[in-house]
């Protein structure tokens, strides 16, 4: 039987009829991931014998008539930006390459008490700052669909986990299109829950106002299931919130189509795709109109202040004393600073904290984050204007194509760009998805759907509906 | 254009070690980076409140009663440098 491209309900069935045991789940897909990974290299770090352990336990309580979780023996890759106790935890830095997790994220605890099974931990950029896996301090990560290609970032290594069928789901974290991107480039699903609705205890924190943990999958329903698992309040992260309920209406939902998102810099076979699914959806019934979001071009200015800002302040914590890599043979208190940041940072986290203190320093503050959080307003007052008329929007999830390895890293500035369609969102604090669509050549191209806050539930039903009842 | 002088200050300030060479290669990028961020100049922000958590939040309280947090031995272990169940920092004040 194979078990290389089940859902979870599929596994879920499957252990309830005994067509297979969760350690046979288990050892199917650790056996592909040691097949794959050389390649692919999604992974940093496999822990078989959690996995093992956590598969038996299924199995054990299986043969008890125990009640099965949906999530039981269902096996996940976890980005190695959120912790799972014991287990290494990296964010693909030097300066974490041998940092062991205390404890669990909150999402981890979640998903464990859901008899999830944990195969590993994904590789990404460093502390999540990148948009094609490439930054990683321990090599870049393949796109399984063209190996010369990158599978986009940060959270690539979960995607091309889920992509080549090492995990039936995984976890990455969203700050400026980290979840949606590299779904769009691999050809998963991929969601951005709203701001707050999914606990970061335990995650790495990036850029604090921004960052969010979501699922990447194969199916809608699957990153349904997950996000359901891993959302609600915690007291553990102050910032977390329950979404209120809401009222479910039988009104006929209206798409709204930002031309802002229709312009120079996209690739015409992107734009082709995207046009082709929002066709799909007009023929379906869907009413579609198009809305402007004036502000699109300053929003990735405002974001690349406030991005940099937000990191240098939360990157100031690794300073060779407390944890991590210290370089402290000789010399001062501020020898150890220099060495360790110097050397245990990559580029790009350092380009960040130098732009992130730069923007705070005095003297520049107003000019510079002050001005990005007005302009960052503005942002906000064109989604609740859009949203005043339609439902959805509906974007493509990235302006390009998944590009070779090595094309835009010597460029900082080309791979900024790339984000312009997923940080807006951010922004906002918005619930997106980016769900797969159509192909050019071997290559995937995503269509993001944008909710109002709260509303993971509409924007995973209108995604479902692109599938109708095949998955 | 950020001069030199300027980038070694930045670097400084957020403690981070530079070779000459990086701060060359450092000074281009970001002067190309803070350039594009220019067009923010063009946005009209007068009568506009920053935002600096894009959904309305509140303080959280919760009851001060005693509970049992992470294990001080587990997280103290992480330090590279321990004494007993304490951080050893470098001294900081130089004694005559």
């Amino acid at each position: 039987m194979n078990l290389s491209n089940l859902t979870i309900k599929e596994t879920h069935k499957g252990l309830l009829k005994k067509d297979f045991s969760a350690l046979d789940v288990c050892k199917d897909y650790l056996k592909r991931v040691r097949e794959k990974n050389k390649d692919i290299f999604a992974f940093l770090t496999v822990n078989e014998d959690l996995a093992v352990s956590q598969a038996k336990e299924v199995d054990e309580k299986i043969s008890r008539r125990e009640e099965l979780d949906l999530l039981a023996g269902v096996p996940c890759a976890i980005k190695d930006n959120i912790l799972v106790s014991g287990v290494k935890c990296t964010a693909a830095s030097k300066i974490l390459e041998n940092y062991i997790a205390p404890y669990d994220a909150t999402v981890v605890k979640k998903l464990k008490g859901r008899d999830a099974v944990i195969l590993g931990k994904t590789n990404l950029d460093e502390f999540a700052m990148g948009a094609s896996t490439e930054n990683s301090a321990f090599g870049p990560t393949k796109n399984p669909n063209d190996e010369e290609r990158v599978p986009g970032g940060s959270s690539g290594g979960s995607a091309a986990a889920v992509a080549a069928d090492m995990a039936v789901f995984g976890l990455g974290s969203d700050t400026g299109g980290s979840i949606r991107q590299p779904a769009s480039f691999c050809g998963v699903v991929g969601l951005k829950p709203t701001y707050g609705t999914v606990s970061r205890y335990g995650l790495i924190a990036f850029a604090s106002s921004l960052d969010q943990i979501g699922p990447l999958a194969k199916t809608v329903e699957d990153a349904k299931i997950v996000f359901e698992a891993i959302s609600g309040k915690d007291s553990m992260d102050s910032t977390s919130v329950d979404s209120p309920e809401k009222e479910s209406s039988d009104k006929k939902i209206k798409i709204g189509v930002p031309k802002e998102y229709f312009i120079k810099g996209i690739d015409p076979a992107v734009e082709k795709v995207t046009k082709e699914a929002i066709k799909k959806y007009e023929e379906m019934g869907f009413e579609i109109e198009e809305v402007s979001l004036p502000h699109t071009d300053y929003a990735l200015s405002a974001y690349y202040l406030i991005n940099p800002s937000e990191a240098s302040a939360n990157l100031a914590r690794y300073d060779g004393i407390k944890y991590g890599l210290s370089e402290n043979k000789t010399g001062d208190l501020l020898d150890v600073y220099l060495k360790t940041r110097g050397k245990g940072f990559g580029d790009e986290v350092r380009r960040r904290i130098m732009l992130g203190t730069y923007a705070l320093s005095s003297g520049y503050y107003e000019a510079y984050y002050l001005r990005a959080q007005k302009v960052r307003t503005r942002v906000i007052e064109d989604f609740k204007k859009a949203f005043g008329k339609v439902d959805v929007l509906f974007t493509p999830t990235s302006p390009v194509l998944p590009f070779k390895i090595g094309e835009k890293i010597k460029d900082p500035l080309s791979m900024y760009l790339i984000d312009v369609y997923t940080i807006s969102v951010n922004l906002a604090g918005l619930p997106a998805i980016s769900l797969p669509v159509g192909k050019v050549g071997k290559l995937p191209v995503g269509l993001q759907i944008i909710g109002k806050p709260f509303e993971e539930s509409k924007i995973l039903e209108i995604a479902q509906a692109f599938y109708g009842n095949i998955r | 254009m950020l001069s030199k002088e300027e980038v070694k200050h930045i670097a400084k300030l957020a403690r981070l070690g530079l070779s000459e060479k990086e701060t060359e290669k450092f000074q281009k990028e970001l002067s190309s980076i803070l350039d594009y961020i220019e067009k923010l100049k063009e946005v009209d922000i007068s009568e506009v409140e920053a935002t600096s958590h894009p959904l309305l939040v509140e303080n959280v309280m919760r009851g001060d009663e005693p509970h049992q947090g992470e294990d001080g031995e587990k997280l103290v272990g992480q330090s590279p440098e321990k004494k007993d169940s304490f951080i050893k920092v470098k001294s900081i004040i130089k004694l005559p």
